[in-house]
């Protein structure tokens, strides 16, 4: 099965004056994790809640297994599960009380609902909690809860938007681990993020959106090459630094980014320079080097590229 | 695939899914129990106030107990509560994140307005009990036999259900639990300019028009006479009064007729 599950062509909207979607073309094949990455404002929660039958777009359309968003948004319904950015469980209620009633609301008879409410809380360690009222819940409890009462009925999609922001380290790991282990159960999985990291670990594919469109799409990896290897270097005496930056920008073409009174961080081309090579170079113009390396751009380097708010956008 | 829903099948999920989310709206009740017995004390509170304290200097109309006259003006009032109850908890849900997921879900869209509707009668059933005991403690009796007690009863809950519907549709409209909750205190006056606590006669000519014609007078006056309390109607009252009844039967007629679409078209555009 190529065929995406999740097809947006030229998704629209606007509120009043703001243009929050203009035109976003997104694709997103069965059984992957897609990373909806943008800067804030960027209309990914509207992109999310379009997908998710949540609000109509003006113009263009949107499928998920096939099914139009707005004409067969009960198909789609019965197919998705969404996370939203704010934890949507009922605060007053019990964890246990929660994935029950949302669980009778999947139509599940009332046994099996019982049923899978206890399955979804031991297998995410929540049953210790379990009858307390969500509304004493920390933040990741909370946010968990929220995953998996998505995970009742088993989605085909899933939806996530920000699903681990203001985590701690350890929570967001948990989130990771049950959205891999929904993913090798077959689930497909588009999440926005404000972590890159995030969108490292776990997206197959990432889609960056800037001012309602998608800008770039691909792989992590294939992101990262297109702005080139970065090239650190730290200099023993930063009284020589004027020289490196005048090696470094021979070699490289581009100004290098200041990265400290006693280094330099520059992206190279995308074609191969070697790094004895620039040793060499910056040996010659009388540069003593503590230390240089030639590393990958982090993904955060990409998306501070693809989104530089310098350049005209529209 | 999945077969397209028969409109039965509709009706039945609309039914159960309402069902589910009254469950919820009493779960979440037995997590206040404070709220409960504030809904509990407060037709208590107000049979003092207006029993004993105001009831001391007012003349019943053709003679009665005062106290007689009043409970069925308090039954009314505790009926109309209905309206700020259900909006506020209508408001609540539209401004927080749940609400997006029942829209997300492939449950009966019209369930959550009738989950809230429908709670509310199965909250407003206990409370009409208890107003019942108070009533009887105090010395009210319906005089007229079980049947026309029965009548009265069902013409509440009738009008109780109608009125949650205007709560829903309020509640969806200011989206918002503050403002919902400064809403509240409107209550009290709208129920107050009626025939429930004083006979409108004594009213200035356009008040007692207003009065005449709000609903809280129908209602009052109808189990006022289904219980054979006293309070005699002015030769000369308005139509609402001199058939109170039927004009109960037609308020919540229209009530349900106007609220139930309006609410269910605010429910369904919500966030489009
Ligand atoms: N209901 C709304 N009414 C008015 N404007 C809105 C509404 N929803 C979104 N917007 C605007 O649309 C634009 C895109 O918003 P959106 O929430 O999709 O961004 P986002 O990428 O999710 O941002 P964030 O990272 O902050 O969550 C923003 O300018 C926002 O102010
Ligand atoms: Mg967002």
């Amino acid at each position: 099965m190529s065929d995406p599950i999740v097809v947006a062509e030229g998704l629209r909207k606007s509120f009043g004056d703001t243009h929050a979607l203009r035109g976003l073309d997104l694709s997103v094949p069965r059984g992957t994790v897609c990373g909806l990455l943008g800067p804030n404002g960027a209309g990914k929660t509207t992109a999310v809640r379009i997908l998710a039958t949540l609000s109509a777009p003006d113009a263009g359309h949107a499928r998920i297994a096939g099914h139009d968003v707005v004409r067969e948004a009960a198909q789609v319904r019965e197919r998705i599960g969404l996370a939203g950015q704010y934890a949507a469980v009922d605060e007053k209620l019990t964890g246990r009380g929660n994935l029950r009633m949302f669980g009778r609301l999947y139509h599940l008879p009332r046994r099996q609902a019982h049923r899978r409410a206890d399955e979804l809380l031991e297998r995410f360690g929540l049953t210790e909690a379990a009858d307390r009222p969500v509304g004493g819940y920390s933040g990741g409890m909370r946010r968990r809860l929220d995953l998996i009462t998505c995970l009742i009925l088993r989605p085909e999609v899933l939806f996530l938007d920000e699903p681990t922001t203001g985590l701690d380290p350890r929570s967001r790991g948990e989130i990771w681990d049950s959205v891999r282990e929904l993913v090798a159960d077959g689930t497909t999985v588009l999440l926005t993020t404000q972590y890159l990291d995030e969108a490292d670990r776990l997206a197959d594919d990432v889609a960056v959106i800037d001012h309602g469109k998608v800008i770039a799409t691909g792989t992590p990896d294939e992101l990262k090459a297109t702005i080139g290897d970065r090239l650190d270097v730290v200099l023993e005496d930063p009284a020589t630094r004027p020289a490196a930056a005048a090696v470094l920008n021979a070699l490289a073409g581009a100004g290098p980014a200041t990265a400290g009174a006693d280094r330099l961080s520059v992206a190279l081309p995308a074609t191969g320079l070697r790094l004895a090579d620039i040793v060499r170079d910056l040996d010659r113009a009388g540069v003593a080097v503590a230390d240089v390396s030639l590393r990958r751009p982090t993904l955060d380097e990409v998306f501070l590229r693809l989104t530089d708010r310098k350049e005209p956008v529209r | 695939m999945t077969a397209i829903p028969v409109p039965l099948d509709r009706l039945r999920w609309t039914l159960t899914d309402g069902l589910t989310l009254a469950g919820r709206e009493l779960s979440r009740l037995r997590q206040e129990p404070g709220q409960i017995v504030a809904a509990l004390l407060f037709p208590v509170v107000m049979v003092v106030l207006f029993g004993y304290v105001f009831g001391s200097a007012i003349q019943v109309p053709g003679g009665g107990d005062y106290r007689a006259y009043l409970m069925p003006g308090l039954f009314a009032m505790v009926t109309f509560t209905a309206v700020q109850g259900v909006m506020g908890r209508m408001a609540a849900d539209a401004s927080r994140g749940v609400m997006d997921r029942f829209r997300s879900m492939p449950m009966a869209r019209s369930a959550v307005p009738f989950g809230h509707s429908g709670a509310d009668s199965l909250i407003g059933v206990p409370l009409l009990g208890v107003m019942v005991v108070t009533g009887l403690l105090v010395g009210w009796r319906p005089q007229q036999g079980l049947l026309p007690a029965a009548e009265a009863f069902a013409l509440i809950v009738l009008l109780r259900y109608a009125l949650g519907w205007v709560g829903v549709y309020l509640g969806l409209a200011v989206k918002d639990e503050q403002v919902a909750e400064a809403m509240v205190p409107l209550g009290l006056p709208f129920t107050m300019l009626s025939n429930a606590f004083v006979p409108t006669d004594g009213m200035p000519a356009w008040l007692r028009f207003v009065a005449e014609w709000n609903p809280v007078s129908a209602l009052t006056a109808a189990i006022r006479r289904l219980s054979g309390s006293p309070g005699a109607l002015p030769g000369d009252a308005a139509w609402p009064l001199a058939h109170p009844v039927a004009a109960v039967l037609l308020w919540s007629a229209a009530l349900l007729v106007i609220f139930v679409p309006l609410s269910l078209r605010a429910y369904a555009r919500k966030g489009r």
